[in-house]
């Protein structure tokens, strides 16, 4: 599985609430919480964003809330992939649990700029600055983990 | 309790390898996972005593649950649903939601439902109640689910899908943390709380200091911390990034169990040979009332340097300082006062013992009279629910557990966490004052 998009980038600690405010946790429909989603921090995110783009965060990203209404918000705006220097850990299970890709690369993270096109080989971890033209190397997954992520998240991996 | 290995465990177990001690986090999940020694890094399925879900993250859960196709819970009695987060329902939707969780916790018998009337804020309900108990490990739908640590369990925060894993099969996959050690010396002044501890403490480490870790609480210090201070310690070791905090299981937790545990409990206490990644030395005697400024905890600051920013609200409650002592606190500064002019006290008892408990005791008049308002248990505000939504620009002090952009209402106001007496303090200073010296 490979993923190409132009990046959308933030900060240190993006945190649940930023990404989706409590305030809309009223409801689980997936599509309405997609449309608040950055909007504390950037209200053209859901504007902008296409399918297939790249989110890029720095250290601790996806801290505070337990709430998995973050990544899905993420996802169900077609985010193909989220790369951080590093991840919450509620957050990281998450993303792994709904079947949303995200990579650790400290370096990826800090040289990859705004606007920039970026693509991903999931079975590698490599990622490509297609800008650029540079490349980083992530820890790819666990086999344990890919095998959660391959069968579609958790629930999926349970079934069987 | 042990069971034998798990495939997963046994598949992960590097039998090679010569194991090091482990610490008291390191025990509980291998004999959850049925496995002799567990190793940090390590992936394990292990055994759940509790599975916890609210309102908010439950129908989630409720959804990947029966979307998958299963019929039952593992165990109704280890299964709890408590609505606390948009309780007494604020609006149409969160009463739909509220609705979506009573009619599973029916269906499926779930015997620690909590709904109005007999709710709490789970962190503060559950030890109350005694359904968590020491040696326990618990996973609960909800990033403060790490509170139950201060009564010896392992527990960690999850999400909904998770917590759909585990009410159907009753265990879940974790990776096994390493751990930061912190030991804890003198005794702490008065009007200093646990919270001014784990304020300091994750001013001084930061937001990720503790990622993926396990925070153990040991030294002579601990002794002199009551079971709401290690509840309120332990309640935000999230704010750290931490997996879990946890305490050694001394008198002061078997006196609270005593009683009050609805199950046996396991001691379990950390080989003399573990392994810590770093230690960290607290002396408690010399901490000072402390406030984190926005918009993140770890920008912390002594309460007595923030005299000159002015405040439009006090918030008293929440899961990490809605108990009996943290009401104790505010009943003390505020009793015979009033707050000033412009600042709207909100004081949120966590559960309904708590609440009536303040009736008995008179503290809710006194607070009545001092100006503010005592609602019934919910997270409400602290997450920008309902029940003191902040306007722009506006600043709160409040007793709850995150200060991030928005968190409790608009962007651009401005949340400063401190303890109940700091507080409460600055509630009748108008401005922010450190309780100690305001008091005297």
């Amino acid at each position: 599985m490979n993923a190409k998009g132009k990046v959308f980038k933030y900060g240190d600690n993006i945190d649940t609430d930023v990404i989706i405010p409590a305030r809309y946790l009223n409801t689980q429909d997936a599509k309405e919480l997609a449309t608040h989603c950055m909007e504390d921090i950037d209200t053209s995110f859901v504007q902008k964003v296409e399918a297939g783009d790249v989110m890029v965060g720095g250290w601790n990203f996806g801290c505070g809330s337990s709430r998995e209404h973050a990544p899905l918000v993420i996802k169900t705006n077609n985010v193909s992939c989220v790369i951080a220097k590093s991840f919450a850990r509620i957050f990281y299970r998450n993303s792994i649990n709904i079947g949303m890709p995200i990579l650790e690369c400290e370096e990826a993270a800090e040289e990859i700029q705004a606007g920039d096109v970026v693509s991903v080989d999931f079975k590698t971890g490599v990622i490509t600055d297609e800008t650029t033209g540079k490349t980083y190397q992530a820890e790819p997954f666990p086999e344990f983990i890919q095998n959660i992520m391959d069968a579609g998240g958790l629930m999926n991996s349970i079934q069987g | 309790m042990s069971k034998g290995p798990m495939s997963l465990g046994q598949w992960f177990l590097n039998k090679g390898e010569k194991i090091m001690g482990m610490t008291m986090t390191q025990k509980i999940l291998a004999a959850h996972a049925g496995l002799p020694e567990v190793k940090t890094g390590q992936l394990i399925n292990a055994k759940l005593d509790v599975v916890l879900g609210n309102d908010i993250t439950t129908p989630v859960a409720i959804n990947e649950f029966e979307k998958a196709g299963f019929k039952e819970v593992f165990d109704k009695d280890k299964v709890n649903i408590v609505l606390d987060h948009f309780v007494p329902n604020k609006d149409i939707k969160s009463a739909q939601q509220s609705k979506q969780c009573r009619e599973f916790a029916c269906a499926h018998g779930i015997s620690h439902f909590f709904d109005v009337g007999q709710m709490g804020i789970e962190h503060a309900l559950l030890p109350e109640q005694g359904i968590v108990t020491a040696g326990d490990c618990i996973v609960g739908a909800d990033s403060h689910t790490c509170t139950y640590g201060a009564v010896g369990a392992f527990s960690t925060g999850v999400g909904s899908t998770d917590m759909a894993a585990a009410m159907a099969t009753g265990e879940l996959w974790f990776k096994v943390p390493s751990a930061i050690r912190v030991v804890l010396t003198g005794v702490l002044r008065p009007w200093v709380s646990g919270k001014d501890v784990i304020l300091h403490l994750i001013g001084k480490i930061g937001v990720d200091g503790a990622l993926y870790k396990s925070l153990e609480f040991t030294g002579d210090g601990v002794a002199s911390l009551s079971m709401d201070d290690r509840l309120c310690i332990c309640n935000m070791a999230i704010e750290a990034g931490g997996k879990n905090g946890i305490f050694p299981v001394d008198d002061v937790t078997i006196e609270y169990l005593t009683g009050r545990s609805k199950r046996d409990w396991v001691v379990y206490e950390a080989d003399a040979d573990a392994v810590y990644d770093e230690e960290i030395t607290i002396d408690l005697s010399t901490l000072e009332s402390t406030v984190s400024y926005p918009h993140l905890p770890e920008n912390t600051h002594p309460a007595a340097e923030g005299g000159d920013i002015r405040i439009d609200q006090v918030v008293i409650g929440s899961c990490t300082n809605g108990r009996l002592e943290d009401m104790e606190a505010a009943y003390k500064v505020l009793n015979g006062k009033h707050i000033a002019d412009g600042v709207r006290g909100i004081i949120i008892p966590g559960t309904m013992e708590v609440y009536k408990e303040c009736i008995r005791r008179g503290w809710t008049l006194a607070f009545t009279e001092a100006g503010c308002i005592v609602s019934t248990p919910t997270c409400g505000p602290c997450l920008g629910g309902y029940m003191g939504i902040l306007a722009e620009g506006e600043r709160c002090v409040s007793t709850t557990n995150r200060n991030f952009v928005g968190r409790m209402g608009h962007v651009t106001s401005e949340v400063y966490l401190a303890s109940p007496a700091t507080a409460a303090a600055s509630a009748i200073a108008g401005r922010i004052v450190d309780p100690q010296g305001y008091m005297e």
